[in-house]
């Protein structure tokens, strides 16, 4: 009898301290999430399709969150800039394409295009947050916003040929969205993809974001790792440890922005077509709120926040509108899922204050 | 006369910081139109005794005090500055409170501005009042004449020298009416030697019309020259009060600094007589409040050479600006090589070693775990606790010897923790220098600077923080210099100790010599 009671406070006591290291914010939304795929099927919706939404969107979305990681550790904020990465991923795609590869081929192609690109856009990005020390979510923002706008003239004057790219009547400037059908759409996902019933799992894409969160994990495992993790900690600490605080900076910003131009690439393949335009504009503030909720801190992210914000956000941005319209049968999707992503983004910010203090 | 009552009275005033003493049983009496000049090194109470008299809220905040302060014969239960004020207690700190974009006049009298009522204010309340402009220049030009220095009232702040700052803010303080106690605290440092004069004149002026002041300064000359009585504290006991006619400036030096312990010449070698190891010429180091202006300084290898000084005159300039965190000048020889100075890296290449006296902002990574702390510059500059893959391509963290040098310090410093892997912000203050000594002896270096290393912690901890340092030093034969405040913690342990004031080496002295002596370099320089 007393062994059982014995089992049952260390049962508690168990539970409690897993509560206590979840968070409350994350556990509220963990039982909203519950809630709405409980409620799914009442409302006539499928269930298994539900939890396919919610893996794919996990699969689109993760390398983006994943992005965040390195200028965290590094001490530079959140990536409010993570336009700027997508952007090298975006030149890297229309590259790639403009230059005749199709298939798997056109997709590591890009990833290769892309990769110059993300490293010079990421030194220049780098040198401008190491000069201004204190405000890099706020000038962050601004390098995104304004270097979508760029790209937005950009994207019309480039010299692109290519007719299934090009707007048709003009035969110059890039379309709004370009079909990656033949080329990379669903590479990752159909490799080694699970189908049982009406779940489908995009196991390449999933395995394809392990990969690169192993390595950035062995990578705050390093050395180098750890200089950029105890720079973002106390950089005063660090410099006088003759850590090179600018040069840590920089590079973080440079892997950022890299991992930025990989995660659109991952996201194109699942989502089946490239976004240009404005849309790279609305990118940053998903995957900022994402690994906010999953408890990361203006300055802490371990790969853990990355995997349980991405599937708490993705998940209740992808069931709140499905759930909704089932229940009221009216369609108000694209209006709720705004309200939901957004209100997202503004609880995440609130705990943003909370885990400075 | 029995039912004469003093101005201001204080009664056995005490005062902890969780637990850390810093005042006992303070004592004192000042009557209306006297001079009270306030001496002691820094940390022995001065600020704490004038932060409870003027009702500053982090008194409140963390306890409140014991004792009674009396105003008039009257307990004073002040919550907040404006209290103070309203009793008719003034005071200038050390830092100038002016607004810089304003003039000397709207500063004088903010607040407090004379108003004209007009029809709009009539309407919506007082607070849309005009200023009166004219009756406010009459009074701030009152104020400034009752003080005998002119400055000008409509001189924008921004553009005045910082002598004519500091006079504002006494203005400031003479304007208000029912001002009855003035406390000046060094209100003569940033001023030139002919301003200071002018400004004791003023202080003079001021008693004559019945004003007790109370005046904090490292300038003993001062003292004597305008006080009526000195009061001396030292470790948060006041150990003497006297009629300024009665002492003089080497009295009082030994009062500052001297216990009257005698030193054990058995606890005391000889200093070694070994070769220069680190050579200074010409240093100059731009660190805010302690800039260094010229230091040249021989340290030769094996000795603890200790070097103290008052505050602000530089003393902790010297490790900083050598060890490349502030911007410095001049030229350091180390081991027959010279030490290039803005570099930290290059320092710390050349195995010197440097335990910062800004414990929470550059000796830890506060939100990391010990292990980190101790092994994270030895793994950076030394590639210790590291395991190599691939040819060294890859430096992986070995975890497991991090562990072990941390275990073994928290051992050898009797470092309190619950375990190797608790964060560093989580330990007591003298826990963290503990960790931020392991850090460094973890560097294993040749040379090693330690700055202020018991600054804030209690009794206990700093006799083993001392021990450990000596230890350091006569088992594996490192050259240590350690910067202090404390005099008595520097003879404790040191070879020689040198004494900065004024951004210069006043003296080199054995640490045998008499307090009195040092007390004298001390202040021999004060700029």
């Amino acid at each position: 009898m007393s062994d059982l009671r014995n089992a049952g406070t260390g049962w508690q006591e168990r539970l409690v301290s897993a509560y206590k290291s979840f968070g409350l914010p994350r556990m509220i939304i963990a039982g909203m999430l519950v809630v709405l795929l409980i409620a799914a099927p009442l409302v006539g919706a499928n269930f298994w399709m539900q939890i396919t939404n919610v893996i794919n969107r996990f699969s689109w979305n993760s390398v983006l969150v994943l992005a965040m990681v390195p200028m965290v550790h590094s001490g530079c904020g959140l990536n409010f800039g993570l336009p700027l990465g997508i952007i090298s991923g975006l030149l890297g795609a229309t590259i790639s394409l403009e230059m005749g590869f199709t298939g798997p081929m056109s997709f590591v192609m890009a990833i290769l295009i892309a990769t110059p690109f993300a490293i010079l856009f990421g030194i220049g990005y780098g040198w401008l947050l190491n000069k201004i020390k204190g405000g890099e979510m706020m000038i962050a923002t601004y390098v995104g916003f304004s270097s979508v706008s760029f790209m937005c003239m950009m994207w019309l004057l480039l010299p692109y040929r290519k007719p299934d790219m090009v707007w048709g009547y003009a035969g110059t400037g890039l379309r709004t969205t370009i079909s990656l059908e033949g080329y990379y759409d669903q590479i990752l996902a159909k490799f080694l993809q699970i189908r049982i019933g009406s779940l489908v799992i995009p196991t390449g894409s999933l395995l394809f974001f392990a990969f690169l969160a192993f390595l950035m994990w062995a990578f705050l495992h390093t050395k180098t790792g750890t200089a950029m993790t105890a720079v973002g900690s106390n950089p005063v600490f660090a410099k006088a440890a003759g850590i090179n605080v600018d040069k840590m900076r920089m590079l973080s910003v440079v892997l950022s922005t890299w991992l930025a131009a990989i995660g659109i690439l991952v996201y194109q393949q699942g989502f089946g077509f490239i976004q240009l335009y404005m849309a790279p504009f609305n990118m940053a503030l998903p995957a900022v709120s994402a690994i906010l909720i999953g408890g990361a801190s203006v300055n802490k992210a371990s790969i853990a926040n990355v995997i349980i914000g991405t599937i708490l956000f993705q998940g209740i941005v992808t069931m709140t509108p499905t759930v909704m319209n089932n229940a009221i049968h009216m369609d108000i999707s694209e209006v709720l899922r705004m309200v939901v992503s957004n209100g997202m983004i503004l609880y995440a910010l609130t705990r943003k204050t909370e885990a400075k203090s | 006369m029995s039912d004469h009552v003093p101005l201001l009275e204080m009664k056995k005033v005490a005062k902890d910081f969780f637990g850390n003493q810093v005042l006992k049983d303070i004592n004192l009496k000042l009557e209306a139109g006297e001079v009270l000049g306030l001496v002691g090194e820094n940390g022995a109470g001065k600020s704490t005794l004038m932060k409870i008299l003027f009702g500053m809220t982090e008194i409140n905040e963390t306890g409140g005090y014991d004792g009674e302060v009396l105003f008039n014969g009257k307990v004073l239960h002040f919550t907040s500055p404006f209290d103070a004020l309203a009793e008719g207690i003034g005071m200038v700190h050390q830092e100038f409170s002016l607004i810089p974009g304003f003039t000397a006049t709207e500063n004088i009298l903010l607040n407090r501005e004379p108003q004209k009522k007009s029809v709009v204010s009539e309407v919506f309340g007082e607070r849309l009042n005009t200023l009166d402009r004219k009756s406010m220049k009459q009074k701030a030009d009152g104020a400034i004449d009752k003080m005998g220095m002119h400055i000008d009232g409509n001189m924008v702040i921004a553009d005045m020298p910082v002598g004519h700052k500091q006079f504002t803010e006494i203005a400031r303080e003479l304007s208000k009416e029912q001002l009855k106690l003035l406390i000046l605290d060094e209100p003569t440092a940033v001023l030139t030697e002919q301003e200071a004069e002018v400004l004791l004149q003023s202080i003079r002026g001021m008693a004559s019309r019945g004003i007790a002041v109370i005046f904090i300064t490292h300038r003993l000359h001062e003292i004597m020259s305008v006080c009526d009585k000195v009061v001396v504290m030292r470790d948060g006991v006041l150990v003497h009060d006297v009629a300024a006619k009665d002492t003089s400036i080497p009295e009082v030096t030994r009062w500052m600094v001297g216990r009257s312990v005698n030193i054990d010449a058995q606890t005391h070698r000889k200093p070694p007589e070994t070769p220069t190891i680190m050579s200074i010429r010409k240093l100059w180091v731009d660190m805010p409040g302690e800039t260094v202006r010229n230091v040249s300084l021989d340290i030769r290898e094996g000795e603890i050479l200790g070097i103290g000084g008052l505050a602000g005159q530089g003393k902790l300039g010297i490790p900083n600006g050598i060890m490349g965190l502030y911007n410095a000048g001049g030229q350091v020889t180390f081991d027959g090589k010279e030490i290039p100075l803005n570099a930290p890296r290059r320092c710390l290449d050349s195995q010197l070693a440097f335990v910062s006296e800004d414990r929470r902002g550059v000796g830890l990574l506060l939100d990391e775990s010990l292990e980190w702390n101790i092994a994270f510059p030895a793994m950076q500059i030394h590639n210790k606790f590291l395991k190599n893959y691939l040819g060294g391509l890859i430096k992986w963290r070995d975890e497991k010897a991090i562990g072990e040098v941390t275990r073994k310090y928290i051992e050898e410093l009797q470092i309190k923790c619950t375990s190797s892997k608790q964060k560093a912000k989580q330990l007591s203050g003298g826990n963290q220098q503990k960790v931020c000594l392991a850090k460094a002896f973890a560097l294993n270096p040749k040379f090693l600077f330690v700055s202020e290393p018991t600054r804030g912690i209690d009794v206990g901890a700093k006799a083993l923080v001392l021990e450990a340092l000596k230890k350091f030093n006569r088992e594996n034969g490192v050259t240590v210099v350690m910067i202090s405040s404390e005099l008595e913690e520097l003879r404790q342990i040191c070879d020689r100790i040198a004494i900065v004031s004024g951004g210069r080496i006043a003296g080199i002295l054995p640490a045998t010599s008499s307090s009195e002596d040092f007390g004298t370099l001390m202040v021999s320089k004060v700029v």
